[in-house]
């Protein structure tokens, strides 16, 4: 699968916000690739930038942002691309799903109306045809058929019911790949389980190539092909998920796993990382995760590269190679 | 929707009750006397008597009250003191004139507003966004009458494009008409379109930081659309309040733009009836105002609805 050429390539994706008047950087140096049908997952606890990687992916950072670095979609490359063509990326090549269903749909066009606007612009489909398949694209996300969704606002439906439309809002223009900001976060914990199986379902059946987006290792171990662990900013980790959860090389990735409650475990045995993530604008020079390792030294005080360890690349001086206790 | 129009067109009665109650004490309950001021200085003791009993002045207050209410109620208006006229008759004409004016200088208010402001949002920050917020900042604090003034001067004295004043009604030329309330309609219109501007303009940026517009962006669909179409419909949400506070000012703005371009609508009939103690004129022109005032309020109501499902429903 992964000897394929891959649909999303990033190389060094540097994404600064000005925030106070000056220039912050958000994301630093990250890279990945996604092959077809492949889903990686892009793991960090909240504020490392997730969200904003996955902003400048699609070509909408926040207003004022800098964005630098490569992003190449099946091939092309997309920074370069004037702003109306960029803009033709979204629904076509890349479909996104958003954490807050609630806010992410129009609040006063009905759930209709969005999603024929899409299918409309860019398959060219004449309205009719474009209602139909909109109506399909719901009863395929399991929403009931016997409700005329199509005629409904956002605020008739449950947190459930939104997300599917959410999800059938970016597949519905065939896209080959999908970004999927936490896109259970927002809802009930029952529902977050059946929104996620609706999920790996739908990429089975189309073979899409995912971006999920989670601040849980242990959720996307169970479909992600691969995984980036990110922490203020940067790319810490990246390796298949199981190889993250049982055998951390970071001391940031070990960090998280140790603070993963297990079930019957008694909770002094968990253990938070000591400190506080540092703020945007004051991360430390040398590697950002330092001052609350266990592991540093004046080594640290450099920016490590990415580097193999084992089957995993990891920024750090001192990876850790055992398996966790 | 049907209920939602049910529960305001009951909301519209108070609004048009209360100021006609108002009236009809204001006017019984001031001094002088109508029928003295018809007969004139030469009548009699006892044909005044005479006239105030055939007008029904000599009744008790709650009896003039009942009578009084059983007319508004059937629409018996009565006949003008002084023009002789059933008011019924007279008062179309000149309620032409105010519409026109009213209407002329809120869809100027409206369109231009809205267009400025959505540029302005679009442009935030940038020379055009300056430039507009300025200039709207310098419409909202020139007072209508002086710039009234200062359109007559510029347009009807000097440059002589427009009337100075005087009224032609749309059937006798239309083109013609409509210059003779060019000058009052911008004179009203301009400030409430400096007002729209500025709420469109932060009602557009509030909107464009919404999700659901990175979500529309996300879609592919182009910025023409994203702005026209998503984002604006929501803006306009807000502004609709603005805009049906600027009807009803319009509306009692009309009224008295009319003295200062001296045009025959009902803010004159009213000022002159008043001073004539012309009853039955006073009553239907405040009639009149009231219902055009709550018809208005409908109108802002159904708009609303039509623009947000939530009230529609809720
Ligand atoms: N528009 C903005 N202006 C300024 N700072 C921003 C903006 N959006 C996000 N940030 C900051 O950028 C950093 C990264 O934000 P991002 O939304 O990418 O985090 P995240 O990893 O997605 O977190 P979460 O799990 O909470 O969604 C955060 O510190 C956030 O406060
Ligand atoms: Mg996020």
């Amino acid at each position: 699968m992964t000897d394929q050429a891959p649909i999303l390539e990033v190389r060094d994706l540097s994404v600064s916000l000005p925030i106070s008047g000056r220039m912050v950087p958000v994301v630093t140096d990250l890279s990945m690739s996604i092959s077809p049908g492949e889903a990686v997952a892009l793991v960090g606890e909240s504020g490392c930038g997730k969200s904003m990687t996955a902003r400048a992916i699609i070509g909408l950072p926040p207003p004022g942002a800098v964005v630098s670095g490569s992003i190449r979609l099946e091939g092309r490359e997309l920074t370069t691309l004037s702003p109306r063509e960029r803009r033709r990326v979204g629904g076509r090549g890349i479909g996104f799903i958003f954490q807050e269903p609630m806010t992410s749909l129009h609040p006063t066009l009905s759930i209709g109306q969005q999603m024929t606007d899409a299918l409309r612009y860019n398959l060219n489909l004449p309205t009719r045809v474009a209602r139909d398949r909109a109506r399909e694209l719901l009863a395929r996300v399991g929403l009931p058929k016997e409700r005329d969704l199509l005629n409904a606002y956002v605020h008739e439906l449950s947190g459930g019911m939104r997300q599917r439309v959410m999800i059938a809002m970016a597949i519905s223009c065939n896209p080959k790949l999908v970004i999927a900001d936490e896109p259970t976060t927002a809802l009930d914990v029952t529902i977050q389980a059946q929104v996620l199986e609706l999920l790996i379902a739908m990429r089975a059946e189309i073979g899409l190539a995912m971006l999920y987006i989670s601040h849980d290792l242990e959720v996307v171990a169970e479909f992600c092909d691969r995984a980036i662990v990110m922490y203020a900013g940067d790319q810490v980790e990246a390796g298949t998920p199981v190889e993250c959860l049982k055998m951390p090389h970071h001391p940031y990735t070990r960090g998280l796993v140790d603070a993963i409650p297990h079930a019957g475990e008694a909770r002094a045995r968990l253990s938070p990382i000591p400190g506080q993530v540092p703020s945007l604008g004051s991360w430390p020079r040398g590697c950002r995760f330092q001052p609350r390792c266990p592991r540093q030294d004046d080594r640290c005080a450099t920016r490590p590269e990415l580097a193999t360890v084992v089957r995993s690349e990891v920024r750090c001086w001192h990876p850790l190679v055992g398996e966790v206790s | 929707m049907l209920r939602f129009l049910g529960q305001r067109l009951l909301l519209m009665i108070p609004t048009v009750v209360v100021p006609l109650v108002l009236v009809f004490l204001l006017l019984r309950l001031a001094p002088g006397d109508p029928a003295a001021q018809i007969l004139g200085d030469q009548a009699s003791p006892s044909e005044i008597a005479a006239l105030r009993s055939e007008m029904g002045l000599d009744l008790p207050l709650p009896v003039q009250f009942v009578l009084w209410a059983k007319n508004i109620v059937t629409l018996k208006l009565g006949t003008s003191f002084f023009f002789k006229q059933p008011v019924i008759d007279l008062l179309p004409q000149y309620a032409l004139v105010t519409l026109q004016i009213a209407l002329a200088a809120l869809f100027l208010a409206v369109a231009l507003g809205s267009i400025l402001g959505v540029v302005a949002a679009i442009n935030k920050d940038g020379v055009l966004d300056r430039g507009l917020v300025g200039v709207a900042v310098l419409g909202i604090s020139l007072p209508e009458f002086w710039l009234a003034l200062l359109l007559i001067f510029l347009f009807a004295v000097t440059l002589r494009w427009f009337p100075v004043s005087g009224y032609v009604p749309p059937a006798d030329g239309l083109l013609a008409s409509a210059a003779t309330i060019a000058l009052p309609a911008l004179a009203l219109g301009i400030r409430q379109s400096a007002l729209i501007t500025r709420m469109m303009r932060s009602s557009m940026l509030d909107v464009l930081g919404e999700p659901y517009i990175v979500t529309a962006r996300a879609q592919g669909l182009p910025e023409a659309m994203v702005i026209g179409r998503y984002a604006v419909r929501t803006a306009a949400i807000p502004v609709v309040t603005v805009a049906g506070l600027s009807a009803s000012y319009l509306l009692s703005g009309a009224v008295s733009i009319e003295l200062i371009f001296s045009l025959p609508g009902l803010g004159k009939l009213l000022i002159d009836a008043v001073a004539r103690r012309d009853y039955p004129v006073v009553e239907g022109a405040v009639l009149l105002i009231a219902l055009m005032l709550a018809a208005l309020n409908l109108i802002i109501d159904v708009v609303y609805a039509l623009l947000d499902p939530r009230v529609r429903m809720g």
